[in-house]
Formats: C-alpha cells, sequence, structure tokens
C-alpha cells in the first residue's frame, strides 16, 4: 500500500516560505491570494496490505521522524 | 588542564576543527577525541560537542536525521547521567530534534542565510558553558545559520524563562534586546538554551570563531576556559 503523508508548519508558526511564495504570485500578478503555507509530503510505499495497519504505521513514523511536532502537524492518508 | 572533550562527526559536519583548536587552545594542545556518529558508545568524556554544519544534507529538517544516528543515543544516555553536552548551530538543531533541549529552529524569518558578526547578551553565569562571563556581558560572536530562528510554544518559552534556562540573548553591541537586534526572529530573542539541569547548551551562534586574535576577536574564549576550570580534573 501507499502511505502519503503531508506535514504542515502548525498554524501560527511563521511560515516565511509561504509568504515568500505569496510575495512572488503578487508579483506575478495573481489577485485575491491570502495567507499562503508551504509543506511537504513524503509517500511511502509499505508493505502492509491491511489499511489500518498501514495507516497506524505511517502515523507513528510521522510522529517520530517526519514531522517535528513541536512546529508540525501531519495528516496521514492511506491508498 | 586535563578537560577530555569528544567532538562529535556527522556526514556533512564542518565545523569540527574548528571547535577542535579552541578546545586544544585551553587544554594544552590536547586534541579532542573525534567520534564518528556511527560509533555506539563514547570514551570516557567530560564534554560532548556535537559542532555546527549541515548534517545529512538538511534533509527532512536540519538535525532530523542526524538526531536518529547511533551515536545519539550514547550521547542522550550520557546527558541522563548528568554527562555535559554543548551544541553549536547544526549541533542545537540537533539536541531539539532529539528531544534532548525543548524547542526547534526554524528557517530565518528573513529566509536569508546569516553569515555575519552579531551580539549576545550572557544572561546566566551559573552554568559551566557562561561561568567564564558577566551576567549582561555583551558578546560579539559569528552567525553562520539558515534555520536559527528558535520557537517553541508561549507556555514553555514561559517555563523556560521561570527556570532560568535562557543563557544567551541577541543584542545589539550596547546590550539592548530589542526586535531590530533580532538577525533571525527568535522567539523572545532566544539565542541558547539549557536543559533543567544546566548541563546541556544549545546555542545558534559559533563561539569557537572568536578564541584567538588573529580570528578577528576573542569573545567565544571564556566559554572554553570556563569549561576547562569547571570540568577538567
Amino acid at each position: 500500500m501507499k502511505a502519503i503523508v503531508t506535514v504542515m508548519l502548525k498554524p501560527g508558526v511563521l511560515d516565511p516560505q509561504g509568504r515568500a511564495i505569496g510575495h512572488a504570485l503578487e508579483t506575478l500578478g495573481f489577485e485575491g491570494v491570502g495567507e499562503v503555507r508551504a509543506g511537504k509530503i513524503i509517500e511511502l510505499e509499505l508493505a502492509e496490505t491491511d489499511t489500518a495497519r498501514a495507516r497506524a504505521a505511517a502515523e507513528a513514523m510521522a510522529a517520530k521522524l517526519l514531522a517535528n511536532t513541536v512546529i508540525e502537524s501531519y495528516r496521514v492518508e492511506v491508498v | 588542564m586535563s578537560l577530555r572533550a569528544g567532538i562529535v562527526i556527522f556526514p556533512g559536519t564542518n565545523r569540527e576543527r574548528d571547535m577542535a583548536i579552541a578546545l586544544a587552545r585551553v587544554t594544552g594542545g590536547r586534541s579532542p577525541a573525534m567520534i564518528w556518529h556511527k560509533d555506539t558508545d563514547l570514551p570516557p568524556l567530560d564534554l560532548v560537542v556535537l559542532p555546527g554544519g549541515f548534517s545529512h544534507g538538511d534533509y527532512l529538517r536540519c538535525g532530523a536525521m542526524a538526531a536518529q544516528s547511533p551515536i545519539m543515543r550514547a550521547v542522550r544516555d550520557f546527558a541522563a547521567s548528568g554527562g555535559y553536552v554543548l551544541g553549536v548551530c547544526n549541533g542545537f538543531q540537533i539536541l531539539a530534534e532529539a528531544g534532548m533541549l525543548p524547542g526547534a529552529l526554524l528557517r530565518n524569518a528573513g529566509l536569508r542565510f546569516l553569515a555575519q558578526d552579531h551580539h549576545l547578551r550572557v544572561e546566566r553565569t551559573d552554568t559551566v558553558f557562561t561561568r567564564g562571563y558577566a551576567e549582561g556581558e555583551v558578546l560579539r560572536v559569528v552567525l553562520a545559520h539558515g534555520d536559527g530562528n528558535y520557537f517553541a510554544d508561549e507556555a514553555t518559552l514561559d517555563r523556560l524563562e521561570g527556570e532560568g534556562r535562557v543563557a544567551f540573548r541577541y543584542c545589539g553591541p550596547d546590550g539592548a534586546v530589542t526586535p531590530e537586534a533580532n538577525p533571525n526572529g527568535s522567539a523572545r530573542s532566544i539565542a541558547g538554551v539549557t536543559s533543567a539541569n544546566r548541563r546541556v547548551l544549545g546555542l545558534m551562534p559559533h563561539p569557537e570563531d572568536y578564541v584567538d586574535p588573529l580570528m578577528g576577536g576573542e569573545d567565544g574564549l571564556p566559554m572554553f576556559e570556563g569549561l576547562v576550570g569547571a570540568l577538567a580534573a
């Protein structure tokens, strides 16, 4: 199975990269763009075939390494 | 003058030799032990140093990979048994990622890598790292980081302040801690924090860069002299 882990900075944690992207979009003439937040997506190929167990494993990996929960939150999707 | 210091080297560490020079300068030329990250045990040491650099290419997050290295289990045990650990720059990031110090180092608020002199104010002198300074003393140090923006939630920051664990703050040349003198957006201008027992220090700027007049300054020297005075058998 494949697990897709999305890691984002928590709300309230300054995201200067997102802000810079927002500025660049504005410079390019795109209007109506509010706050921009940048994160990362990590795809995991898992040998596990049970969806619930795959999700639990990916969540454990996210909590232990893929995200730093002091500053980041994560979301796991199993496909 | 027999401080037994060890410097941990990860792939991508690049400040280990500067740190070794700074330590040798205060130990009568004694070379610190150089310890590879794949080692699982530390030799008998008084001080473990995690130096600056870009361990594992800063992959995932600065220090995230190094924090999982085999040697870090030994470093954690060393600290848990009362050992002294100094993490500078990437070393600070590694200590934070390893959960040995609270908080995290985010991308500099201005997004730019900072390679410049800056000033620090000494907030605590009751640690082995800062005993060579006077409280409120202003140091000139070198910044060399892209991710030095110290972050912790408000409750953690209040706890750190209450427990007197903020060792250094960024300041102006006159010692004033102001938003203008905060180079990277760090919460409460924090540049260095200690563990609860004050035996682990994480610090973003590089005290090892200014230990000789030929380097352009000596403001880092009291840290190393203080360590020798406190820890050398």
